[in-house]
């Protein structure tokens, strides 16, 4: 499982940082996600990897080290949050400056 | 009623602005009521700065836990001298530009939302200063990015626009590195809570994991705070906002990547021998360079102010490079009278627009005759940027140079002094070309500036005379708050109690919620 986890992780990352280098907003757009993706996944295998454990404790006395680590995944639940207004806002930005521009290069204008 | 008041002094300087915002953001048609808010919510603010900085000197570090989840397990909210520095210094810098905002945002802007933006802005530059947590201080990160591009678009003109672009992607990439960095940090201790981490780093082994970690850190607030290389977005985007709007991103935003940078460079990882200092110096070194190179070929008065925010930040990282507590308190200094003066120039910059109609310094000129208040309130921010005695940037230079070359670092303050003669040069070059040269265009007199513009600019001057004709008692607070972060017990104590030492194991009790002492392993 940290094979393909890490594996998607790279992917991503490859994939995000390739993107953001094009001369497109959209595509730019499309790069930042997939980084966050990447950095999300990233957070959430910080957590240590398990399988069939729950995240929330029950009852006292519990042993903590039959769960899976529940911090990770409410810091990824926030940034995800976070990501998708962002990319919202983004767009709205985007389409602002495409609309006043007439193109979707990043410099506001072609070459 | 007082006693829950002072306890919880943390918390208000958060509170009141965002309670503002969302009051506001109610009355969203009708200006007039929005701007009264507005001016109670940062009056307020700026009460609720005195407080928590007269708590903290009197009482030593301030933290509260939220939602009673005892720290390391919640959320803490902790102030140190440092913090509460900068909170009052954002509180007094929020009255002065909100104040000259209300006679230059025009009617189109305050439609657009700039009230509840502008107090957002604040509440999230005031959560980063004062968070004691590092997933924390991203989240504030983000709602200052988000706030920061609302205000960038407000004149929804096309430089706007494109400026704005290039603001939110480098902005974004750098809150990404950034996350990657807590990432790995709590991939490698398990904890989020400053003071814990701190706690838990001073007795970890180095290691691949969190030298990565640093870096990212740095490259992260690097990229907000414009460290050379990473600057470029700043002089690109600033210049387009309107000129409040600029006024406020370029005396605080950059200053709240450079105060993370001191938060977790003293609190957390060493910059002695982990190979960082080296990079630092580099990058301080080439931060005041670029910048000041930058500013010498250009001639639109606002990006000139830009780029020496940049050459500006470098004396600040020069301070924690040297990481000696004279250095810091240096540095610490330097934030304070960095803000108030560059805020201030951007706001005499606003003046000469609404005086001579022009930000181009080729078409304007003659100021000094047909407004030589103005002249005179531009002069004193300007001799104090340049560093000339007796303003307050000449003491904060003294110090970090003095530092310098106490650290053995002679060649960094040469650096230093050589970048104070070429940013007398552009200050120089302002007051030439707006203030002294014959107006070139046909239109020889000068409109008139409002009081309301004159008044922030004559206040800020004041503060900068005060703290330059006496600087005893500054000096002693920089040095007081170097001392608080080069030895960071107190701030350890204040938020987790009083057991919690180094290679304490604490533990979470799931039953209470709170977390419970395991074992005291010996060192």
């Amino acid at each position: 499982m940290e094979l393909i986890l890490s594996i998607a992780i790279g992917t991503l990352t490859a994939s995000g940082v390739w993107l953001l280098l094009r001369p497109r907003t959209f595509q730019v757009i499309i790069g930042l996600s997939l980084l966050s993706y990447a950095v999300n996944l990233f957070i959430f295998g910080m957590g240590r990897l398990r399988m069939d454990a729950a995240p929330i404790l029950e009852g006292a006395g519990s042993d903590p080290a039959n769960y899976a680590d529940p911090v990770p995944q409410a810091l990824v639940l926030t940034a995800i949050v976070i990501g998708f207004a962002m990319t919202a806002l983004f767009l709205v930005v985007l389409l602002a400056a495409r609309g006043l521009t007439g193109t979707d290069h990043v410099d506001g204008r072609e070459r | 009623m007082i006693d829950f008041i002072i306890e919880h002094a943390v918390v208000w300087p958060v509170a009141v602005p965002i309670t503002a915002a969302a009051l506001a953001a109610m009355f969203w048609l009708r200006q007039d009521i929005q701007r009264l808010v507005s001016m109670v919510g940062l009056v307020l603010m700026l009460g609720a700065s005195l407080l928590l900085l007269v708590t903290v000197m009197q009482d030593g570090v301030q933290a509260r836990q939220f939602g009673s989840w005892a720290a390391p397990f919640g959320i803490s909210f902790a102030a140190d001298l440092l913090s509460a520095a900068m909170v009052m210094i954002t509180g007094v810098l929020a009255v002065a530009v909100g104040v000259f905002g209300l006679a230059d945002i025009r009617k189109r802007e305050e439609h657009s939302g700039f009230h509840p933006l502008f107090l957002g802005m604040l509440t999230s530059v005031n959560g980063a200063f004062l968070t004691g947590d590092i997933f924390n201080l991203y989240v504030w990160f983000e709602i200052m990015l988000i706030t920061a591009m609302g205000l960038l678009v407000l004149g929804k003109t096309r430089a706007q626009l494109d400026g704005t672009l290039k603001y939110a992607v480098l902005n974004l990439f750098s809150t990404l590195l950034f996350l990657l960095a807590v990432a790995i940090l709590y991939g490698a201790t398990g904890s989020l809570n400053m003071a814990d981490l701190s706690r838990i780093l001073a007795t970890t082994e180095p290691s691949a994991a969190l030298t990565l970690s640093a870096a990212l850190f740095l490259a992260g607030f690097g990229i907000k705070a414009g460290y050379f290389p990473l600057f470029f977005w700043l002089p690109a985007s600033y210049h387009t906002a309107s000129i409040t709007i600029s006024a406020i991103f370029a005396g605080l935003l950059t200053k709240v990547g450079v105060y993370a940078c001191f938060r977790v460079f003293t609190l957390m990882f060493e910059i002695e021998g982990s190979g960082l200092r080296e990079a630092m110096v580099v990058i301080a070194a080439g931060t005041m360079l670029f910048g000041v190179f930058g500013a010498a070929v250009q001639w639109d008065v606002r990006r000139i102010l830009s780029f020496h925010i940049v050459s500006q930040i470098g004396y600040m990282l020069l301070g924690l490079a040297i990481a000696t507590p004279l250095a810091i308190a240096g540095a610490v200094f330097y934030i304070v009278h960095h803000i108030i003066v560059k805020a201030n120039l951007f706001l005499v910059a606003g003046a000469i627009y609404r005086a001579t109609g022009t930000y181009d310094l080729r078409k304007s000129g003659g100021l000094m005759r047909t407004n030589p208040l103005l002249a005179a309130l531009f002069l004193i921010p300007a001799i104090s940027l340049a560093g000339l005695p007796p303003l307050s940037g000449f003491w904060a230079k003294f110090l970090v140079i003095d530092a310098s070359f106490q650290g053995g670092e002679n060649w960094l303050a040469a650096v230093a002094l050589f970048v104070g003669v070429l940013t007398l040069y552009s200050m120089s070059k302002i007051w030439i070309e707006a203030f002294w040269k014959a107006p070139p265009g046909v239109r020889q007199t000068a409109r008139p500036v409002p009081v309301l513009m004159l008044l922030p600019i004559a206040a800020l001057g004041a503060i900068t005379v005060t703290i330059g004709l006496s600087p005893e008692p500054f000096i002693q607070y920089a040095q007081a708050a170097a001392e608080t972060l080069v030895n960071p017990e107190a701030y350890i104590v204040a938020v987790l109690g009083e057991s919690a030492g180094p290679g304490v194991e604490i533990a979470f009790d799931p039953a209470t919620a709170s977390p419970i002492i395991i074992e005291e392993s010996v060192q």
